[in-house]
């Protein structure tokens, strides 16, 4: 056996039995002052190794002993309390773990108040006072689940305090705050208050004296580690009703507080979930006390959502977190608070739909949309109300259910999916009455009766069939757009037309450009689902079928008088998607299967017009052609059917964007449509690639970019930002270099420019992939041009 | 709150490969319970299908390319009944994978009349099929074919040809009885054994194309050309009663089924529609809009299951409120 072992253990047994026994004061403090050798604190130190096994194997029996012992008689053994301040040397340098969790034990283990509690709560006050906490934890910090285990420390000692206020005692516990705040400011929210939360919001379900313990202990949190506790507890806590019983009023208390829930994690982030933004706006709402703060926060986050310069320089995320966050404070916001404030809410409000309306991008206008239409309905609730168009997607149906009005208590939870139906009793069971027939009298048997919850399914779309009217020829759908007053029939024409065309193109390109003027002004007269998608698709079958005349047919009406700006933007939107199914590879065979040869075939000399004569011929004389065919994808196997129509598609779009008139004034209101043209050429100008009118095109396309490259809309600059890098992707490096070298060069300081400083987030990456085919391209050259 | 309803639901799936619209829909079980579906196509083809390798078993081929009309199989054997538009009623032996026609009897009438049987011996069954006479209905015995009677409306009746038919025997009463839906859109209950015509109501104004009964609650559901389905009942087993009509969306049905557990109804509609409706009550439940041509029939198993046929060649197979 360990000889050093059986010493400390032979010392340790017979200071067990002294200590157990003996009434002598002196051989008692004898007795601790030799065992007190081992803790080290000592001029006459036990061996290194002594030490080490005492505290290993003795120490907390040691301790567990002089708990027990702990009476009035026994301290009064020895005078001046001597013995006490010896007895709680034990505990206060020996191993700090094993003697918080005797102290824990013993004052977990005393049934009630009694001398030997209240002494052991003062030590454990001494205990953490002297910072023995400290080295609690340091015991603990090379274990893995160290904060989770710190959570229930304290936890413990919360329940410890607890009892001992039963008890009337007084206690601090602001050190577990610090605690708890050091935790949070070192990021471990998550793990420490994973643990706390769960178990406070059920000890402080009901329970004042908790809650008043946990109040306490957020309170003195110190404030550098307010934020980060706040919104850890934010995080953690499942909703606004555990966040009140935890915080209580801190943020009526707390300059800080306040501060963090009302300002910093409302505006100056954006980081919170949706579910944090309810709990945090939640918990202001359910006090009367913080209820101002709620109002304050509310004119404050409209605001902000209103200024337009936010609008222009906030990231879109932020956008929609503070709309998310003004639908929340308003569902929660009464009629009568909202009334008090009406007029500012209301003047900021207007500032701000005004704003986002009139943005050309559509996040942005949506947000805009949504929350005029929720706001105006709560602040102007005798009004008509606002209804805007848009689509329904995730975001804005989330929006909407943020804005519906708060259940004013936690009702169960709604029932789960739908049950499948049980029916009563097994057929079997059925006794028929053998004398007579069934009578057909409703609830006679209930077994048959049983079927009641049977849930029908969606029926709405049980529309009646229409489908004899349906028109078997491209003319008589001609015929019955332009003439009939028989509207099934115009709908059954409307809907069978892009079939039609693009079943028959020989009948098609007879009427082609008839049916593409008739399309264009065609109005809807009744109410037809999907009215503009059909339309849509007819007039782009119709391009496609007969592409040159009726692309330039509608690129002319662009710029033409007496259009509407939805229409010029369908033309836009056809011109693009026809381009794109032209463009398609594979696209030929199909087509040439199904008819006589079109012009798709090869361009006849007659069909190439003037402006493409002249370009090809600068061209043939300018260009030496040593890599023909070398460029583009291997994936395009046939010709692009493009190729041929492509100068109808673009040129005509460009010809007079700076030229207003009466109606349409590209570079002044209308700068949606300038967006949308800009978007388009560049769509153009990508599906033109292997085309030999690529490199005009791609001249054509710089210089109008570089006309309008300040333009104030970001949808605008984005459209030129994509065009660009269309011209990179479209036009043959060799070419690009040799025919546009200064247009390259002014582009690229642009887009650096654009990359470091535009206030838009989309504009700046755009320059950047920009930038980065930029590079691309000088590096595919040069090993061209070196020897 | 109300919940949301449940978007209209899709087929469990579905059979392809019948080759020409499918007119006749019957489930039976095969070798080892093997559940079995049996289609008859325009084409005069009738394909067995087996529903766990939803392919083909058999394609059997006796009715020259005429539209087979009507499907039944009979315990022994199994044997399986087919009637077409050539006129022949078939009778097939499937044991142990055959496929020969065992016999065959000429039909009289052309028209597009379903046959309807009555087994409920285990040798002797009873068979109803349109009879020589424009209006008549001819009721055999099988598998002897002989005539048993013949019943034909009185002379001034002009109920036009029989377009449906449902032969029935009531537990409590020794007699068989007969639906009969006519041309002229009326229902008629025959006393098949008395040769008379006990009861006879105007249910619709145009030709009764489907009528299907739920002999437990003495109650039954016709279907025409017009755009209204119409709820009867048997009043004492001899009175029909209208009990009220039901508005549909569209025009024109072409069969109708009401499950074994007398749950649901199923309509097949000209409308490429599969209506699904609470017996009962009559509540619509489902509207299955999976076709693209007519629906020409619809058939329920003993498991629940729905199988419709249509005009696309498809055979769509659904499972709609699993019965318990």
């Amino acid at each position: 056996m360990d000889p050093v072992a059986s010493a400390v253990r032979l010392a340790v047994q017979e200071a067990l039995h002294i200590l157990s026994s003996s009434e002598d004061g002196g051989h008692i403090i004898s007795t601790l002052r030799s065992l007190r050798r081992y803790l080290g604190e000592t001029e006459t130190q036990a061996p290194a190794e002594e030490q080490e096994e005492f505290s290993r194997t003795h120490f907390s029996t040691i301790l567990r002993c002089l708990v027990g012992k702990l009476s009035p008689d026994w301290l009064d053994l020895l005078p001046d309390g001597q013995l006490e301040e010896l007895w709680a040397s034990f505990f206060l340098e020996g191993p700090a773990d094993q003697a918080f969790l005797v102290l824990m034990e013993s004052i977990e283990g005393a049934a009630s108040p009694s001398f030997r509690l209240m002494k052991m709560a003062q030590l454990l006050a001494r205990f953490l006072s002297a910072g023995r906490m400290a080295a609690v934890m340091e015991g603990q910090c090379g274990q893995q689940n160290y904060f989770p285990l710190l959570g229930e420390e304290v936890l413990r000692v919360l329940q410890a305090v607890v009892d001992s206020l039963r008890g009337g005692l007084d206690c601090s516990i602001s050190f577990l705050s610090q605690v708890l705040g050091k935790a949070c400011v070192h990021g471990r929210q998550k793990e420490i208050l994973g643990v706390l939360v769960p178990r406070l919001m059920v000890l402080t379900q009901g329970n004042c004296l908790w809650q008043r313990v946990c109040w306490r202990l957020v309170e003195r949190v110190p404030d550098r580690a307010m934020e980060a506790m706040l919104k850890g507890l934010v995080e953690a806590s499942p909703g606004p009703e555990v966040l009140s019983r935890l915080l209580g009023n801190l943020v009526t208390k707390s300059k800080k507080a306040q501060f963090v829930m009302t300002r910093k994690l409302l505006f100056l982030q954006y980081s919170c979930s949706t579910p944090m933004l309810q709990s945090l706006l939640g918990y202001l709402a359910m006090d009367s006390q913080r209820r101002p703060l709620l109002v304050q926060a509310l004119k404050e986050l409209l605001e902000t959502w209103g200024s337009s310069s936010a609008i222009r320089h906030a990231p879109l995320e932020q956008q929609r977190y503070i709309s998310k966050a003004l639908l929340i404070c308003l569902a929660h916001l009464g009629e009568a608070e909202l009334q008090a404030s009406r007029d500012e809410l209301l003047a900021s409000l207007m500032e701000g739909v005004k704003s986002r309306l009139d943005n050309s991008l559509p996040p942005v206008r949506r947000l805009g949309m949504i929350v005029a239409e929720v706001a105006s309905a709560r602040l102007h609730p005798e009004g008509p109300p606002l209804k805007f168009q848009y689509e329904e997607d995730d975001l804005t149906r989330e929006m909407l259910a943020l804005a519906a009005p708060r259940p004013v208590a936690d009702g169960p939870l709604e029932a789960g999916p739908p049950v499948a139906p049980v029916g009563g009793e097994s057929p079997d069971q059925e006794t028929v009455d053998s004398g007579g027939p069934q009578a057909g009298r409703e609830g006679s048997d209930s077994e048959l009766d049983s079927d009641d919850e049977l849930v029908p399914y969606d029926m709405s779309g049980d529309g009646e069939q229409r489908s004899s009217k349906t028109p078997a020829y491209v003319r008589d759908c001609l015929e019955a757009l332009t003439a009939s007053e028989d509207w099934e029939r115009w709908e059954a024409a409307l809907r069978a037309l892009e079939g039609l065309v693009l079943k028959s193109p020989a009948a098609t390109r007879e009427v082609s450009l008839e049916l593409a003027k008739v399309l264009l002004h065609l109005e809807e007269k009744t109410a037809v689902a999907g009215f503009e998608g059909l339309r849509q698709r007819a007039l782009v079958a119709v391009t496609v079928t007969d592409a040159a005349r009726v692309a330039e047919y509608l690129a002319a009406q662009f710029y033409a008088l007496n259009y509407s700006l939805r229409q010029r933007m369908d033309i836009l939107d056809v011109l693009a998607l026809a381009a794109q199914e032209l463009s398609r590879p594979g696209r030929l065979g199909r087509a040439s299967q199904r008819g006589p040869p079109g012009p798709g075939s090869q361009p006849s000399g007659a069909t190439v017009p003037a402006w493409q004569a002249v370009v090809e011929e600068r061209v043939r004389r300018k260009t030496r052609r040593f890599c023909k065919g070398s460029t583009g994808r291997a994936a395009a196997a046939g010709p692009n059917e493009f190729n041929v129509v492509a100068g109808y598609f673009f040129f005509p779009l460009l010809q007079r964007f700076d030229r207003p008139v009466v109606t349409f004034d590209l570079l002044g209101d209308d700068q949606l449509v300038l967006g949308r043209l800009a978007h388009t050429l560049g769509a153009l100008m990508y599906l033109a690639v292997n085309t030999a009118v690529a490199v005009p095109m791609g001249k054509a396309l710089l210089e109008f970019v570089w006309a309008l490259r300040f333009h104030g809309d970001a949808y605008v600059r984005q459209g030129l930002l994509s065009a660009v890098s269309s011209v990179l992707l479209s036009v043959p490096a060799e070419r690009l270099l040799a025919d546009l070298p200064d247009e390259l060069l002014e582009a690229r300081s642009w887009l650096a420019d654009v990359a470091e400083q535009d206030a838009d987030e989309d504009c700046r990456l755009l320059a950047v992939k920009a930038l980065l085919l930029l590079e691309k391209l000088r590096d595919r050259l040069l090993p061209l041009s070196s020897p | 709150g109300k919940r949301m309803a449940a978007p209209a639901p899709d087929p469990q799936f579905t059979l392809r490969g019948a080759g020409s619209a499918v007119c006749a829909l019957h489930f039976c079980s095969g070798a080892q319970g093997r559940p079995l579906l049996l289609s008859g196509s325009l084409r005069g083809l009738v394909h067995i299908w087996n529903l766990e390798t939803r392919r083909p078993l058999a394609a059997l081929d006796g009715h020259g390319g005429q539209c087979v009309t009507w499907l039944h199989t009979l315990p022994r054997g199994p044997q399986l009944l087919s009637q077409g538009r050539d006129l022949q009623l078939c009778v097939w032996d499937l044991a142990e994978g055959r496929s020969a026609v065992v016999d065959a009897m000429r039909l009289e009438s052309v028209g597009f009349c379903r046959a309807s049987i009555l087994a409920e011996g285990p040798q002797r069954w009873m068979l109803a099929v349109p009879g020589r006479g424009n209006d008549e209905v001819q009721i055999l015995e099988l598998p002897s074919k002989t005539l048993v009677s013949c019943l034909k409306p009185e002379a001034g009746a002009r109920l036009g040809m029989p377009m449906c038919l449902q032969l029935w025997q009531a537990e409590s009463s020794p007699r068989p009885l007969l639906l009969a839906g006519y041309e002229d859109g009326s229902l008629a209950l025959w006393d098949v054994s008395m040769r008379k015509l006990c009861s006879r109501a105007a249910c619709h104004s145009e030709p009764v194309m489907g009528l299907a009964l739920d002999p437990r609650r003495a109650r039954g559901v016709s279907g025409s050309a017009e755009k209204a389905l119409a709820v009867w009942s048997l009043e004492g087993q001899q009175a029909l009663q209208v009990r009220g009509t039901h508005e549909l969306t569209n025009p024109g049905i072409a069969d109708l089924k009401i499950r074994p557990d007398s749950k649901i109804l199923a309509t097949a509609g000209w409308d490429h529609r599969v209506r699904v409706f609470q017996w009962r009550t009559m509540r619509p439940l489902a509207v299955l809009a999976f076709h693209s041509a007519t629906v020409h029939c619809v058939a329920f198993d003993a498991t629940g299951l729905l199988a419709a046929g249509s005009g696309d060649q498809r055979i769509s197979v659904w499972s709609l409120y699993p019965p318990t």
